[in-house]
Protein backbone atom coordinates (compact mmCIF):
# COMPACT_ATOMS: atom_id res chain seq x y z
CA UNK A 1 0.00 0.00 0.00
CA UNK A 2 2.70 2.43 1.03
CA UNK A 3 4.77 1.51 -2.01
CA UNK A 4 1.93 2.50 -4.37
CA UNK A 5 1.76 5.88 -2.60
CA UNK A 6 5.53 6.18 -3.03
CA UNK A 7 5.23 5.38 -6.74
CA UNK A 8 2.58 8.09 -7.18
CA UNK A 9 4.79 10.54 -5.27
CA UNK A 10 7.71 9.61 -7.53
CA UNK A 11 5.55 10.38 -10.57
CA UNK A 12 4.52 13.77 -9.16
CA UNK A 13 8.13 14.67 -8.32
CA UNK A 14 9.20 13.55 -11.79
CA UNK A 15 6.70 15.92 -13.40
CA UNK A 16 7.99 18.77 -11.21
CA UNK A 17 11.61 18.04 -12.12
CA UNK A 18 10.55 17.88 -15.78
CA UNK A 19 9.06 21.39 -15.45
CA UNK A 20 12.41 22.62 -14.11
CA UNK A 21 14.17 20.90 -17.01
CA UNK A 22 11.89 22.64 -19.49
CA UNK A 23 12.21 26.18 -18.11
CA UNK A 24 15.55 26.24 -16.34
CA UNK A 25 17.36 29.47 -17.20
CA UNK A 26 20.89 28.05 -17.42
CA UNK A 27 22.14 24.69 -18.61
CA UNK A 28 23.24 23.73 -15.10
CA UNK A 29 19.62 23.83 -13.90
CA UNK A 30 18.83 21.31 -16.59
CA UNK A 31 21.76 19.07 -15.64
CA UNK A 32 20.66 19.20 -12.01
CA UNK A 33 17.05 18.40 -12.87
CA UNK A 34 18.11 15.51 -15.12
CA UNK A 35 20.19 14.16 -12.23
CA UNK A 36 17.15 14.34 -9.97
CA UNK A 37 15.02 12.64 -12.66
CA UNK A 38 17.55 9.81 -12.79
CA UNK A 39 17.37 9.28 -9.04
CA UNK A 40 13.57 9.32 -9.14
CA UNK A 41 13.56 6.76 -11.96
CA UNK A 42 15.86 4.48 -9.94
CA UNK A 43 13.40 4.65 -7.04
CA UNK A 44 10.46 4.16 -9.38
CA UNK A 45 11.94 1.05 -11.01
CA UNK A 46 12.69 -0.51 -7.61
CA UNK A 47 9.23 0.30 -6.26
CA UNK A 48 7.59 -1.01 -9.43
CA UNK A 49 9.39 -4.30 -9.02
CA UNK A 50 8.23 -4.60 -5.43
CA UNK A 51 4.63 -3.66 -6.23
CA UNK A 52 4.40 -6.08 -9.15
CA UNK A 53 5.97 -8.90 -7.13
CA UNK A 54 9.14 -9.16 -9.21
CA UNK A 55 12.03 -7.71 -7.18
CA UNK A 56 14.54 -8.63 -9.90
CA UNK A 57 14.01 -5.15 -11.34
CA UNK A 58 16.57 -4.01 -8.76
CA UNK A 59 19.33 -5.06 -11.18
CA UNK A 60 18.04 -2.60 -13.77
CA UNK A 61 17.90 0.10 -11.11
CA UNK A 62 21.52 -0.57 -10.13
CA UNK A 63 22.60 -0.29 -13.76
CA UNK A 64 20.65 2.94 -14.11
CA UNK A 65 22.33 4.42 -11.02
CA UNK A 66 25.78 3.89 -12.53
CA UNK A 67 24.70 5.26 -15.94
CA UNK A 68 23.13 8.35 -14.30
CA UNK A 69 26.35 9.19 -12.44
CA UNK A 70 28.57 8.73 -15.49
CA UNK A 71 26.17 10.65 -17.75
CA UNK A 72 26.07 13.66 -15.42
CA UNK A 73 29.85 13.78 -15.28
CA UNK A 74 30.17 13.44 -19.07
CA UNK A 75 27.80 16.37 -19.68
CA UNK A 76 29.60 18.50 -17.08
CA UNK A 77 32.98 17.71 -18.60
CA UNK A 78 31.73 18.72 -22.05
CA UNK A 79 30.47 22.00 -20.56
CA UNK A 80 33.71 22.82 -18.76
CA UNK A 81 36.40 21.72 -21.20
CA UNK A 82 34.64 21.38 -24.53
CA UNK A 83 35.65 17.77 -25.08
CA UNK A 84 35.58 14.42 -23.33
CA UNK A 85 39.32 14.36 -22.83
CA UNK A 86 40.49 12.39 -25.86
CA UNK A 87 43.78 13.56 -27.32
CA UNK A 88 43.00 12.98 -30.98
CA UNK A 89 40.04 15.09 -32.01
CA UNK A 90 38.62 17.75 -29.76
CA UNK A 91 41.53 19.00 -27.68
CA UNK A 92 42.63 21.71 -30.12
CA UNK B 1 3.09 -9.47 15.44
CA UNK B 2 6.48 -9.46 13.74
CA UNK B 3 4.89 -9.01 10.32
CA UNK B 4 2.89 -6.07 11.58
CA UNK B 5 6.02 -4.49 13.08
CA UNK B 6 7.90 -4.93 9.79
CA UNK B 7 5.00 -3.42 7.85
CA UNK B 8 4.79 -0.44 10.19
CA UNK B 9 8.53 0.18 10.13
CA UNK B 10 8.84 -0.06 6.35
CA UNK B 11 5.75 2.09 5.83
CA UNK B 12 7.07 4.74 8.20
CA UNK B 13 10.45 4.81 6.49
CA UNK B 14 8.89 5.03 3.03
CA UNK B 15 6.60 7.82 4.27
CA UNK B 16 9.60 9.84 5.51
CA UNK B 17 11.27 9.30 2.16
CA UNK B 18 8.16 10.40 0.25
CA UNK B 19 7.96 13.60 2.33
CA UNK B 20 11.63 14.30 1.59
CA UNK B 21 11.04 13.69 -2.14
CA UNK B 22 8.07 16.08 -2.24
CA UNK B 23 9.92 18.81 -0.33
CA UNK B 24 12.97 18.41 -2.54
CA UNK B 25 11.12 18.65 -5.83
CA UNK B 26 9.06 21.59 -4.55
CA UNK B 27 12.34 23.33 -3.75
CA UNK B 28 13.65 22.41 -7.20
CA UNK B 29 10.78 24.41 -8.69
CA UNK B 30 10.56 27.28 -6.21
CA UNK B 31 14.16 28.20 -5.35
CA UNK B 32 15.66 31.09 -7.34
CA UNK B 33 19.16 29.96 -8.36
CA UNK B 34 21.32 27.01 -9.39
CA UNK B 35 23.24 27.13 -6.12
CA UNK B 36 20.00 27.08 -4.14
CA UNK B 37 18.45 24.30 -6.20
CA UNK B 38 21.48 22.09 -5.47
CA UNK B 39 20.25 21.88 -1.87
CA UNK B 40 16.87 20.60 -3.00
CA UNK B 41 18.42 18.02 -5.32
CA UNK B 42 20.71 16.90 -2.50
CA UNK B 43 17.64 16.33 -0.35
CA UNK B 44 16.04 14.19 -3.08
CA UNK B 45 19.24 12.21 -3.65
CA UNK B 46 20.26 11.51 -0.07
CA UNK B 47 17.25 11.70 2.27
CA UNK B 48 14.49 10.57 -0.07
CA UNK B 49 16.37 7.78 -1.83
CA UNK B 50 18.01 6.50 1.35
CA UNK B 51 14.78 6.32 3.35
CA UNK B 52 12.78 4.69 0.54
CA UNK B 53 15.52 2.09 -0.05
CA UNK B 54 15.70 1.47 3.71
CA UNK B 55 11.96 0.88 3.74
CA UNK B 56 12.20 -1.59 0.87
CA UNK B 57 15.07 -3.42 2.61
CA UNK B 58 13.00 -3.71 5.81
CA UNK B 59 10.05 -4.96 3.77
CA UNK B 60 12.14 -7.54 1.95
CA UNK B 61 14.14 -9.01 4.81
CA UNK B 62 17.60 -10.46 4.33
CA UNK B 63 18.08 -11.84 0.82
CA UNK B 64 20.01 -11.14 -2.38
CA UNK B 65 17.53 -8.46 -3.40
CA UNK B 66 18.04 -6.54 -0.18
CA UNK B 67 21.81 -6.74 -0.67
CA UNK B 68 21.40 -5.23 -4.14
CA UNK B 69 19.13 -2.54 -2.71
CA UNK B 70 21.74 -1.71 -0.08
CA UNK B 71 24.32 -1.54 -2.90
CA UNK B 72 22.12 0.98 -4.74
CA UNK B 73 21.69 2.97 -1.53
CA UNK B 74 25.41 3.11 -0.78
CA UNK B 75 26.19 4.04 -4.38
CA UNK B 76 23.64 6.87 -4.42
CA UNK B 77 24.75 8.03 -0.98
CA UNK B 78 28.33 8.44 -2.14
CA UNK B 79 27.94 9.56 -5.77
CA UNK B 80 25.13 12.11 -5.73
CA UNK B 81 26.94 14.59 -3.42
CA UNK B 82 29.92 14.27 -5.78
CA UNK B 83 27.67 14.98 -8.78
CA UNK B 84 26.02 18.03 -7.19
CA UNK B 85 29.41 19.33 -6.05
CA UNK B 86 30.67 18.99 -9.62
CA UNK B 87 27.62 20.87 -10.91
CA UNK B 88 28.30 23.69 -8.43
CA UNK B 89 31.99 23.81 -9.31
CA UNK B 90 31.42 23.91 -13.07
CA UNK B 91 28.64 26.52 -12.71
CA UNK B 92 30.93 28.72 -10.60
CA UNK B 93 33.77 28.25 -13.07
CA UNK B 94 31.58 29.15 -16.05
CA UNK B 95 30.55 32.39 -14.38
CA UNK B 96 27.06 31.85 -12.98
CA UNK B 97 26.58 34.45 -10.24
CA UNK B 98 24.77 33.50 -7.02
CA UNK B 99 21.61 35.52 -6.55
CA UNK B 100 22.25 36.46 -2.92
CA UNK B 101 25.12 38.84 -3.64
CA UNK B 102 22.97 40.92 -5.95
CA UNK B 103 20.37 41.26 -3.22
CA UNK B 104 23.00 42.41 -0.70
CA UNK B 105 24.43 44.90 -3.18
CA UNK B 106 21.05 46.25 -4.17
CA UNK B 107 19.81 46.85 -0.62
CA UNK B 108 22.08 49.82 0.38
CA UNK B 109 22.18 51.22 -3.13
CA UNK B 110 18.42 51.44 -3.45
CA UNK B 111 18.10 55.29 -3.26
CA UNK B 112 20.82 55.71 -5.89
CA UNK B 113 18.99 53.29 -8.13
CA UNK B 114 15.78 55.16 -7.39
CA UNK B 115 17.28 58.51 -8.29
CA UNK B 116 18.88 57.20 -11.44
CA UNK B 117 15.82 56.36 -13.51
CA UNK B 118 13.96 59.50 -12.45
CA UNK B 119 16.86 61.68 -13.56
CA UNK B 120 17.17 59.79 -16.78
CA UNK B 121 13.46 59.86 -17.22
CA UNK B 122 13.27 63.59 -16.66
CA UNK B 123 16.18 64.10 -19.03
CA UNK B 124 14.50 61.93 -21.61
CA UNK B 125 11.25 63.76 -21.09
CA UNK B 126 13.07 67.07 -21.42
CA UNK B 127 14.78 65.95 -24.60
CA UNK B 128 11.49 64.66 -25.91
CA UNK B 129 9.90 67.95 -25.00
CA UNK B 130 12.71 69.82 -26.70
CA UNK B 131 12.42 67.81 -29.83
CA UNK B 132 8.70 68.20 -29.60
CA UNK B 133 8.99 71.95 -29.36
CA UNK B 134 11.54 71.96 -32.17
CA UNK B 135 9.28 69.85 -34.29
CA UNK B 136 6.32 72.02 -33.46
CA UNK B 137 8.38 75.10 -34.21
CA UNK B 138 9.48 73.58 -37.51
CA UNK B 139 5.95 72.67 -38.35
CA UNK B 140 4.88 76.17 -37.36
CA UNK B 141 7.57 77.60 -39.64
CA UNK B 142 6.40 75.36 -42.44
CA UNK B 143 2.86 76.43 -41.79
CA UNK B 144 3.85 80.07 -41.84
Amino acid sequence: MMMIVAMIACAVCLVMALVRTALGPTAFDRVLAVNAIGTLIILGISLHGFVMGRPEFVDIALLYAILNFIGTFAVLKIFSTGSLGDNSAGSK
Amino acid sequence: MMDMLITILSGLSIAIGVIALLIGSLGLIRLPDVFCRIHAVGMIDTAGASFIILGMVIHQGFSLVSVKLLLIGVFLFFTSPIATHAVAQVAHKMGVKPVGRDLIKKAPAAPVVKNGPTKNGSAKNASVKNTGTKASAASAKRKS
